[in-house]
C-alpha cells in the first residue's frame, strides 16, 4: 500500500512535466502541423539557459527560471522566422526535414559549447525530503509539480480564453478566412511556435536541477512528447495533459509491478493499445481543418 | 614586380617543403588507437580516460618516446554506442593503421569491438570494462587491466563481513556490465548466506529511477548494491535521498568518481560506499606512490577536476601498458605487441600489471588483477573503509 502511494506521488510529479512537454508540442505539431523534431532540443535549451543564467551568471534561481523560459520563447520565435517562414506552404515532409536538421545542429551546438560532461544546478530547496507518513517527496520536485500545474493552467487559459488564443485557433482552422478577418497571420505563426517552445524550455529548466543537464537530454524528451501528443489526440490541450499523466502512470506502475527493464517500453505499449481502439487519440476532436 | 613574384614562389616552395618535412616526421610516429565514449551517456568518463591517456603519452614523449620515435594517440569518439565502437575500431585499424588500441570503456562497447580485433589480429588493452564475458569468450587479442565484476566480487568477499549485510537488493544499469555485476555479486553473497532480494534494472539513458527506488524502499533489505556510471549514480543517490531511503548503498564498477558525486549530489552522497580500484586520496597506499603523485600532480597542473582522477588513471595506465609492450617488442607491429603484452610486469597505479590467462584453452585473453578499496563518503569527505 505504501509502495503504491509512493508510486502515485511519483506519477503526479513526473506526469506534470510530461504534460508540459506534451502541451508545447501539441500547439506546434497538433495545431500548426509542424513535425517538430527540435522540441526536445528546446527542452535542453531551457535547461542550459537555466545553467548559464543561474549558475554561471549567479542569478537567483527563481529569476533564472523565468529568464530561461523567456529565452526559450525567443529561441522559438527565431526558429519560426528563420527556418519555418520560408517554408510556409511547403508540405509537411519538407518542414519535418528542416526540423530534423535544426535538431542535429542544436544538439551538436550544445555539445560544442558545453562539452559532453553533464552539468548540475543546485537549488535553494532543502535537501531533506518532505515526509508525510511513509511517503516522501523532495521539496524541489514538489515545486516543479506546482510550477508545471500553474503553467498548464496558464496555457489552457491562453488558448481558450484570450483573443490571441482565438486568433490562433482561427488561423490554423482556416488561414485565409482568418486573414480576411484581419488576423495578422505571420505574427500568429510566430507566437504559436514561440509559446510551444517556451513550454518545452520551461520543462527543461524545471527538470534540469532535478536530473542532470546533458546535450542528449532532449532525445528521450522529444520521443515522449510525441507519444503524449498522439496519445492525447492532436491539438488537444486537455488531451496532452491527461496523456502526460497517463504515460507517467504507465511507466511508474510498469516499472514498479511488472519489470523495470521495460520501463520505457510500458508507456509505448499503452499507446499502441490506445491507438488500436481510438486511432485519433483519446481526446481528438473531429477534424475541422481544411 | 618580377622580383616580388620570384620571392613569393620561393616562399611557397619553402612552405611546401616544410610541410613535406612535417608530414615525413609525422609518418615516423608510433600510432596508438584510442576508442572511447566522448559523447553520449558515458561522455564524462570517456573524456577523463582520454585525458589520462594524454598525460601518459606526453610523459613518454618528453622522455624521448619509444624506439627513438614519438608516440601519437589517434583518439576517436565511439559515442557510447556499440555500433559506433565497432566502426571506430575498423577505422583505426584500416584507416589509421594503428598496431594496437586502447578502449572501449563500457562492456557493451568493448564486446562490440572484439570481433574486429580477431578479424584484423590487432591487440586491445581494455582499461575500464568489467563484464566477465570479455576475457572468457576466447579472444586472444584482449588484455584487460580493469577488474571484471567476478574479481571485484571475490575481493569484496573479504570486506563484506565488516558491513554485516543480511539482505541486499540490486539496482543495475541495463547492459552487460550491470547485469554481469548483479550476477557475480549475487553469487558471492548467496555463498555467504546473504539473501539476494530484488534485481532492478535501469535503462542506460534513464534519468528517473524513482519507480525502481520506491519498490526497493518497500523491501526488508538493508543494503542496495548499485552498478552504473557517475552520471546516473548521481541521480540514483539524489532520488534515493528524496524518497527517504536509509538503506546502505554500496556501488561497484569503479566509475563512480566519488569527488564528482560529492559535488553534484551533495548531502545525498553521505553514507554511500564505493568499491574502487584506485585511491588517489591516499597516494601512499597505492602500489607506486611516486607514479601516483606524478600523475595527480600532472592532472592538477592541466587544470582538470580532481573528480576525474579515479577514472582517468585507467587511461594513464592503459597507455603505459601499451608503451611498455612496444618498447620490449622492439617494433610497432600488432603480432609483436601481442606477444610482448603477455610478458608485461610493472607497477601500475592500482596494482601490478601482469596478465594471467583466462578463457578457453588455446585462445586465452589476458587479465591483470588490480587492488580493490572500499571507500565511504562521510560529511562530504572520502574515508578509506576497507581494502
Amino acid at each position: 500500500m505504501t509502495e503504491l502511494l509512493q508510486h502515485i506521488v511519483n506519477t503526479l510529479i513526473l506526469g506534470s512535466t510530461y504534460a508540459l512537454l506534451g502541451i508545447g508540442l501539441t500547439l506546434i505539431f497538433g495545431i500548426m502541423r509542424v513535425v517538430n523534431f527540435a522540441h526536445g532540443e528546446l527542452y535542453s535549451f531551457g535547461a542550459y539557459a537555466l545553467y548559464f543564467v543561474g549558475v554561471m551568471l549567479g542569478l537567483n534561481f527563481f529569476l533564472a527560471l523565468i529568464v530561461a523560459v523567456v529565452l526559450g520563447c525567443f529561441a522559438g520565435a527565431l526558429i519560426e522566422v528563420v527556418l519555418l517562414r520560408p517554408m510556409r506552404g511547403a508540405d509537411i515532409d519538407t518542414t519535418m526535414l528542416v526540423m530534423i536538421g535544426a535538431m542535429i545542429v542544436m544538439q551538436n551546438g550544445e555539445q560544442f559549447v558545453w562539452g559532453g560532461v553533464a552539468k548540475s544546478v543546485s537549488t535553494p530547496f532543502p535537501e531533506l525530503p518532505l515526509v508525510i507518513g511513509s511517503i516522501s517527496v523532495s521539496w524541489l520536485r514538489l515545486f516543479v509539480f506546482c510550477a508545471a500545474l500553474a503553467l498548464i493552467g496558464v496555457s489552457y487559459l491562453l488558448i481558450n480564453r484570450t483573443k490571441l488564443g482565438k486568433a490562433m485557433r482561427a488561423t490554423f482552422q482556416d488561414r485565409d478566412a482568418a486573414s480576411l478577418m484581419g488576423v495578422n497571420i505571420q505574427f500568429i505563426y510566430m507566437a504559436t511556435f514561440a509559446i510551444g517552445s517556451s513550454l518545452a524550455a520551461a520543462a527543461g529548466a524545471l527538470l534540469g536541477p532535478v536530473y542532470v543537464i546533458s546535450p542528449q537530454m532532449g532525445n528521450l524528451a522529444s520521443l515522449k512528447a510525441f507519444a503524449i501528443v498522439i496519445l492525447g489526440g492532436l491539438g488537444s490541450i486537455g488531451g496532452a495533459t491527461i496523456g502526460g499523466f497517463l504515460l507517467a502512470l504507465a511507466e511508474e506502475l510498469g516499472a514498479g509491478y511488472v519489470s523495470s527493464g521495460y520501463r520505457d517500453a510500458m508507456g509505448f505499449l499503452i499507446i499502441i493499445v490506445v491507438l488500436l481502439f481510438r486511432p485519433t487519440g483519446l481526446f481528438a476532436r473531429a477534424e475541422r481543418i481544411g | 614586380m618580377k622580383r616580388a613574384h620570384g620571392l613569393i614562389t620561393g616562399a611557397a616552395l619553402a612552405a611546401a617543403m616544410s610541410t613535406a618535412l612535417a608530414t615525413g616526421a609525422a609518418a615516423q610516429t608510433i600510432k596508438i588507437g584510442v576508442n572511447e565514449p566522448l559523447t553520449g551517456p558515458f561522455a564524462a568518463s570517456g573524456t577523463y580516460v582520454v585525458n589520462g591517456a594524454k598525460i601518459a603519452a606526453d610523459e613518454i614523449n618528453a622522455k624521448g618516446g619509444l624506439l627513438g620515435r614519438k608516440i601519437e594517440l589517434v583518439i576517436e569518439d565511439n559515442k557510447s554506442n556499440p555500433t559506433e565502437a565497432a566502426a571506430v575500431a575498423e577505422k583505426l585499424i584500416t584507416g589509421d593503421k594503428v598496431p594496437v588500441i586502447m578502449g572501449a570503456w563500457g562492456s557493451s562497447l568493448t564486446l562490440a569491438v572484439m570481433p574486429k580485433l580477431m578479424e584484423y589480429k590487432v591487440p586491445m588493452v581494455v582499461e575500464t570494462s568489467s563484464s566477465s564475458k570479455i576475457t572468457t569468450s576466447g579472444n586472444s587479442y584482449i588484455f584487460r587491466i580493469s577488474p571484471p565484476s567476478s574479481v571485484e566480487a571475490t575481493e569484496f568477499k573479504s570486506i563484506m563481513p565488516s558491513l554485516g549485510i543480511k539482505k541486499a537488493d540490486f539496482l543495475v544499469i541495463n547492459n552487460d556490465w550491470g547485469r554481469g555485476s548483479a550476477e557475480d555479486f549475487g553469487k558471492i553473497m548467496k555463498a555467504q548466506n546473504i539473501q539476494v532480494g530484488l534485481v532492478e534494472i535501469m535503462d542506460q539513458a534513464a534519468q528517473d529511477m524513482s519507480a525502481q527506488l520506491a519498490k526497493i524502499k518497500a523491501t526488508d533489505s538493508d543494503t542496495i548494491m548499485v552498478t552504473t556510471a557517475v552520471e546516473q549514480l548521481t541521480l540514483v543517490l539524489k532520488q534515493a535521498a528524496a524518497l527517504g531511503i536509509t538503506k546502505r548503498i554500496v556501488t561497484t564498477g569503479g566509475s563512480q568518481n566519488p569527488d564528482q558525486l560529492i559535488e553534484q549530489a551533495g548531502a545525498a552522497a553521505n553514507g554511500s560506499m564505493h568499491l574502487t580500484t584506485f585511491a588517489p586520496w591516499y597516494p601512499d597506499k597505492t602500489p607506486d606512490p611516486a607514479a601516483t603523485k606524478y600523475f595527480l600532480g600532472e592532472w592538477k597542473k592541466r587544470g582538470y577536476a580532481i573528480a576525474g582522477a579515479t577514472e582517468s588513471f585507467r587511461g594513464y595506465d592503459g597507455i603505459r601498458t601499451i608503451a611498455n609492450a612496444i618498447q620490449r617488442a622492439g617494433k610497432a607491429e600488432p603480432a609483436a605487441i601481442t606477444d610482448a603484452l603477455w610478458t608485461t610486469d610493472f607497477a601500475g597505479l592500482n596494482g601490478q600489471i601482469k596478465f594471467q590467462k583466462q578463457g578457453p584453452a588455446g585462445k586465452e585473453s589476458g587479465q591483470s588483477m588490480p587492488n580493490l578499496y572500499l571507500i565511504k563518503i562521510e560529511n562530504e569527505k572520502i574515508v578509506l573503509s576497507g581494502s
